[in-house]
């Protein structure tokens, strides 16, 4: 990785692996404690204003990560609030082995995150407009996408399809699940067709892209938006920096696949500090659903 | 060491030599040694059918990408006629790591998209490997909507370590190129038959996979990762490939087991790059096949079908 240019390497440092890391790392952006320290500016912080802030240091406006049901619990109305497709569950049916069975990762996975899978699903509000939004929790496998990630997102898009209301998707995840092997290359294909449905009925899809976005969910739902928004800072591409720097045998340069760069490039529409997400997208959904927002 | 062979054919390759020497000597003095090389011959083909017989699917990944392996061209050159390659996305640039053109094969007119590696380390430079950028993809894609607008059935030939991970690929938006195939595919209004000629590699092949029929060369991979790349991430090694090739279960035969892939073409002894025409006569009578199958299915239920077949995948437990 570059040298310098960064001025929170730290940070930085811990980030990069996050791509291909399943366990281990970071487990929480925000430790137990009254105090804690910004990974990027390190300034000390009163946990209970970071957590009012919604986990943007009030110093240097970094976006910290955050888990898929505080994402959603800070995004969407109040009232009313039903979870979907919770009841789709992984399951081992490859019997997939690396160092550790697959089998005793999900176990591991779901008692760290209290989640089932990466992929959280609601119907609720926005400002008063019925939506369906879903995040992606990426402390769960690095957020990588299986069997159980495709299908709840396509159940997330029937649900939009049927009441005709946006969808709106926060991704965060290394791409596809490995140890789904073929199956899981497959849920680009799923998700994406079933975006296509979406679009064909006049049904505006959203995407989130947050830190970090990268291979197979990058290639697949989290580029098909109607309006692609990315939070600050974002990392978000198809390869790995690392991968890249060892193909191409050159330093990358400063912010590069970062969301700064990709809105340089083209690749989205905006980037939105997450403060104000809710006020952003409401109107956003709202000019193109044609329905009001509060 | 025999480069034309891989390490687990060496005894093959030695047995091959062997015949070549007594094939010298036999043209030099005229003594007479055939049936000693029909022994031989016969041996070397029992060897090479009991080595192929056990290969593991490290070995096959290997197959896969052996430097001799037939490539789109090769094919294109021995299945189709009146081929005229297309160029360019009109966007940017052309992308000499995906070929596209208008075709025939017996006499049904049909486009053809298929990723293109070099042989010689010139040729495989320009190709990039068969390494797409997003302009690769996006003249696929051009061009299926062509195939589209005149009614054309799409075959595309998958051979590919995986998309260009470069800084002008990801500069030009490489995510999003795979993306908009996988969306556009998924709604096509013409027959889509994609076939599995060599290295299946991830998204870069999917972006040219998404199909009504998936079909594979009995040599050939497909595969959400390398051996190779699954090892370094999950093993933490590349002594893993052995292991992680067998977890991934990325050969022909476990795909169809899976009912991921619909059929595979066997390949002949020794692999495809062994008899180049007989594996292009396999592979024709397969598109033909296939071709005809699709081709009488009305439009609409194809596409519906298509779209079924992609909700399908994956599997889950309820509660």
């Amino acid at each position: 990785m570059t040298e310098g240019g960064f001025g929170t390497m730290n940070w930085f440092k811990r980030l990069l692996p996050s791509r291909i890391r399943t366990e281990g790392i970071s487990k929480r952006a925000v430790p137990e404690g009254v105090w804690t320290s910004c990974p990027a500016c390190k300034a000390m912080l009163y946990r209970a204003e970071l957590e009012r802030n919604l986990d943007v240091c009030p110093k240097c406006g970094h976006h910290m990560r955050i888990s898929a049901r505080r994402r959603l619990d800070k995004f969407l109305d109040a009232e009313p609030r039903s979870e979907l497709a919770g009841d789709v569950r992984p399951v081992d049916f490859l019997k997939f082995k690396d160092t550790r069975k697959y089998k005793d990762r999900l176990t591991q996975a779901q008692k760290d995150t209290g989640e089932a899978d990466a992929l959280v699903v609601m119907r609720g509000a926005l400002r008063g407009m019925p939506v369906v939004a879903c995040a992606f929790e990426f402390e769960f496998m690095g957020g990588s996408m299986g069997s159980v990630v495709g299908e709840r997102f396509v159940r997330a898009t029937d649900a939009a399809l049927q009441e005709r209301i946006p969808l709106v998707c926060f991704s965060a995840s290394g791409g596809a699940r490995m140890q789904e092997a073929l199956v899981s290359l497959m849920q680009m294909g799923k998700t994406s067709a079933a975006l296509r449905r979406l679009g064909d009925q006049g049904v505006p899809f959203v995407s989130v892209l947050t830190d970090p976005t990268m291979g197979g969910v990058s290639a697949s739902l989290a580029m098909l938006g109607d309006v692609n928004v990315a939070e600050p800072n974002a990392l978000i591409g198809f390869a790995g920096p690392r991968v890249i720097e060892q193909t191409v045998r050159q330093v990358l340069p400063e912010g590069f696949q970062r969301s700064e760069f990709l809105l340089a490039h083209g690749a989205i529409d905006m980037i939105v500090d997450r403060r104000q997400l809710r006020d952003r997208l409401g109107s956003i959904l709202s000019i193109l659903s044609g329905k009001q927002a509060t | 060491m025999n480069l034309n062979f891989l390490d687990f054919e060496q005894p093959i390759a030695e047995l091959e030599a062997k015949i070549e020497e007594l094939r010298y000597i036999g043209n030099d003095a005229e003594l007479n040694i055939t049936d000693e090389i029909t022994r031989l011959r016969a041996r070397s083909q029992e060897l090479t059918r009991n080595i192929f017989s056990n290969l593991t699917a490290h070995q096959i990944s290997r197959l896969a990408r052996h430097p001799q392996r037939p490539y789109t061209l090769d094919y294109v050159q021995r299945i189709f006629t009146d081929f005229e390659e297309l160029h360019g996305d009109r966007a940017f640039g052309d992308d000499p790591a995906i070929v596209c053109g208008l075709a025939r094969i017996g006499g049904m007119p049909v486009v053809v998209i298929g990723h293109q590696k070099g042989r010689n380390t010139q040729e495989t430079i320009l190709r990039n490997y068969g390494m797409a950028k997003p302009e690769g993809y996006r003249k696929a894609l051009r061009v299926m909507k062509l195939a589209e607008r005149f009614g054309l059935p799409l075959v595309t030939l998958i051979d590919t370590p995986g998309a260009y991970p470069g800084i002008d690929a990801e500069e030009r938006g490489q995510s999003e190129a795979i993306a908009r195939n996988l969306y556009e595919m998924s709604g096509l209004q013409i027959p889509i038959l994609a076939c599995v000629i060599g290295e299946g590699g991830s998204g870069g092949a999917l972006a040219i996979g998404v199909a009504d029929r998936i079909i594979m060369l009995e040599y050939s991979t497909y595969s959400v990762i390398s051996p190779e790349g699954c090892a370094a991430i999950l093993w933490k090694s590349a002594e893993g490939a052995g292991e992680a090739a067998d977890a991934l279960g990325l050969t022909s035969s476990r795909l169809l087991e899976l009912r991921l892939v619909d059929q595979v073409i066997p390949e002949p002894l020794g692999g495809a790059h062994r008899d180049v025409g007989e594996t292009a006569s396999r592979l024709r009578a397969a598109l033909l096949e296939n071709l005809s199958t699709l081709k009488r299915i009305p439009v609409q239920q194809l596409v519906e079908q298509r779209h079924e077949r992609l909700m399908r995948y994956g599997q889950f437990g309820r509660g």
